[in-house]
């Protein structure tokens, strides 16, 4: 049995917006093991990358965190100090590859004098030394290593991407998050990036939280999912059981929406209406004004989530 | 068969790039990006026709010159048998524009957000004429709004763009394409910036209205699943070329062209076992700038059968590798 490298429990953030309090993380329940993929799905809104935020320890104002915890190899890291946070956790310990950070790296400076800082400021390293270990990434990203002299301008998008994973890596973090790392790439490149991602994985035995919108390319590099709706996770397990028999509806609902490309569907299956705002999200199960099957029960309880089979759990009030 | 609603011919869109004065002055010979490249193809009355490929393939320039939103360097268009690219006087224009209408990527800036949804659906009325009455182009608007299944519509009406979603705002602009009973419509990536669940939607609407209101669309893509689920048939394109082109099962089915091949192996599945496996890519390196294209066949730099002597060399041609089923390759059927 391999140890759980992040555990989170009950954990809880929400925005305190002047509209009103939006619960975007409401009360999520998981762990990672040492070199697993969770792979983390649901619609825009859902809280997905909010959740993300979270677990770095840096809610976006005026996001707090409520309640629950965060067990990073046993260690809380709800409560622990900004500075502390920073030294000893963000980066080292949890390092994340943001939505469209590509797009972020600074223009007059070059790839190498970005991706050297965190090395001298939170290693001590010289330079020289930085600028070493620097190009020993690009390697393993598949660049070449004379990129560390080369601008942000002088790149593709998918070489910017390899660049943005390779500072993500760079001081050898435990669990990395990666934050829609191909939307914006185009289908070829975005399979390249999903291959240097199996690798990483495979060579490095990195655990990671792969979060998209994407149940396709989900598939590709999760071994658990979890799938997020509203604020909460309704279905979670071993990717293969929640894509063979997803046991919530609105699992079953959304791969029902994916076109295949090697089988003839007749149609696709949609699901009606749009997610609830999570200001007032609706009482009982959050699903319920847009499911099938609601019934009594579902506007009225919280479903919590139950074990449908060995290591497959989902919330929902018909199981 | 029927004649074809929209007949493409040889067309071809050439982009001058701006020289420096250095470069001016020292009788530099001004250079061209070829967008589009020389392209054929014809659709079919009530046919779905997909252009497919990545970013910088010449996929919307085609859209934009079937608009009348560019001009082309040379080559024709011809709808319903008219040559597009004669059409000159301003009424021509217009009521070519009647008929040919667009649906664009982003539903959040396609629409003017100090209009109501009214005064987004009214404007082509009143453009073209139609509806004497405000009480007449009223009920126009309703019951383009009710086919997108914005119901009821009086809800709607007062409400601006961003009091939508992103669906709704999407479901408005096809209702704004409509609302003229067009021939033609251009989707350009109409999905590609929804969630799955409402991308669903969005093509099943486009699927249904397509018989109801008897209209052809050409759908700008570069997702081949959507393509496969919506298309009759598909061309895919590379570098402003079309280098393969069929009915759209036959092309994902059996795929020709080495680049069809590339493309179609990095579609991501909803399979889990995938994950199991790091199945490399049958392409090398990256697009080139469209600026500079490579002499021969074009894809020649990246192909993984290439040929030394013929690929590098010869620029192959579109040719009818089995009935229906066209590809530019000067290997097809060997590799």
């Amino acid at each position: 049995m391999t140890k759980n490298i992040l555990e989170v429990k009950n954990l809880k953030m929400y925005y305190f917006a002047s509209r009103g309090v939006v619960k975007a993380v409401d009360d999520l329940t998981f762990n990672i093991k040492k070199g697993e993929v969770l792979g983390l799905a649901g619609e825009s809104g859902c809280g997905k990358s909010s959740l993300g935020f979270t677990l770095m320890g840096m809610p976006t104002p005026p996001g707090k965190i409520v309640g629950g915890s965060i067990k990073m190899e046993g260690r809380e890291l709800v409560g622990l100090p900004e500075d502390v946070l920073r030294k000893e956790i963000r980066w080292q310990k949890i390092a994340m590859i943001f939505q469209g950070a590509m797009n972020a790296l600074n223009p007059v400076y070059t790839v190498g004098y970005q991706m050297i800082e965190p090395l001298l400021y939170h290693m001590g390293m010289e330079r020289e030394e930085a600028l070493d270990k620097a190009q020993k990434y690009l390697e393993l990203v598949g660049l070449a290593p004379d990129i560390v002299y080369r601008y942000p301008h002088e790149l593709s998008g998918g070489m910017k991407q390899r660049v943005i994973i390779a500072m993500a890596l760079l001081l050898e973090p435990e669990l990395v998050i990666a934050d829609e790392p191909t939307t914006a790439l185009d289908v070829v490149v975005q399979a390249q990036i999903i291959n240097l991602m199996k690798k990483l994985k495979k060579e490095l035995g990195l655990s990671m939280i792969f979060i998209t919108h994407d149940l396709s390319i989900l598939a590709e590099i999760s071994d658990r999912i979890a799938i997020m709706y509203a604020g909460k996770i309704v279905e979670l397990g071993d990717s293969k059981k929640v894509y063979y028999e997803p046991a919530h509806p609105y699992t079953q609902k959304l791969l029902a929406a994916i076109p295949r490309l090697h089988e003839d569907v007749e149609r696709l299956e949609f699901i009606p209406g749009q997610p609830p705002n999570l200001i007032t999200p609706p009482t009982g199960c959050r699903f319920h004004p847009r499911c099938p099957y609601a019934m009594e029960v579902c506007r009225e309880q919280i479903p919590e989530l139950k074990e449908v089979d060995k290591d497959h759990y989902a919330a929902c009030w018909l199981l | 068969m029927s004649e074809p609603v929209l007949k493409v011919e040889k067309l071809k869109k050439y982009f001058p790039i701006k020289r420096g004065l250095f470069e001016a002055l020292t009788g530099h010979p001004e250079r061209v990006v070829r967008a589009v490249d020389g392209i054929n193809f014809e659709i079919r009355k009530q046919e779905v026709f997909a252009l497919v490929g990545e970013s910088g393939c010449g996929k919307s320039t085609t859209g934009k010159l079937i608009m009348k939103l560019l001009e082309p360097t040379d080559g024709s268009i011809y709808l319903e048998g008219q040559d597009v690219t004669e059409l000159k006087t301003q009424e021509e224009i217009r009521d070519y524009r009647r008929k040919v209408q667009m649906i664009f990527q982003d539903p959040f800036s396609s629409m003017n957000p100090r209009f109501r949804i009214y005064d987004v659906l009214e404007e082509p009325l009143l453009i073209h004429g139609i509806g004497e009455t405000r009480a007449e182009r009223e009920e126009i608007i309703h019951k383009a709004l009710e086919m997108v299944r914005i119901t009821p519509p009086e809800d709607y009406v007062g409400r601006f763009p961003h009091q939508l979603s992103g669906g709704q705002r999407q479901r408005v602009a096809i209702a704004r394409s409509l609302i003229l009973n067009p021939t033609f419509i251009v989707a350009d990536e109409p999905v590609s910036m929804l969630d799955v669940s409402i991308r669903a939607e969005i093509l099943e609407l486009m699927k249904e209205l397509k018989e109801k209101m008897s209209v052809t669309y050409l759908y700008i893509t570069h997702d081949m699943s959507t393509a496969r689920y919506f298309a009759d048939y598909m061309a895919i394109m590379y570098l402003g070329r079309i280098v393969e082109m069929g009915p759209a099962k036959v092309v994902i089915d059996n795929p020709i062209h080495p680049y069809t091949r590339a493309l179609l192996a990095a579609v991501p599945e909803p399979i889990p076992e995938r994950r199991e496996i790091i199945k490399e890519l049958p392409i090398k390196g990256e697009v080139p700038n469209a600026a500079n294209i490579p002499p021969g066949c074009r894809f020649h730099p990246r192909c993984i059968y290439m040929e030394k002597g013929l690929c590098d060399v010869k620029h192959p041609q579109l040719i009818e590798y089995e009935h229906g089923h066209w590809v530019e390759c000067h290997l097809a059927g060997k590799i």
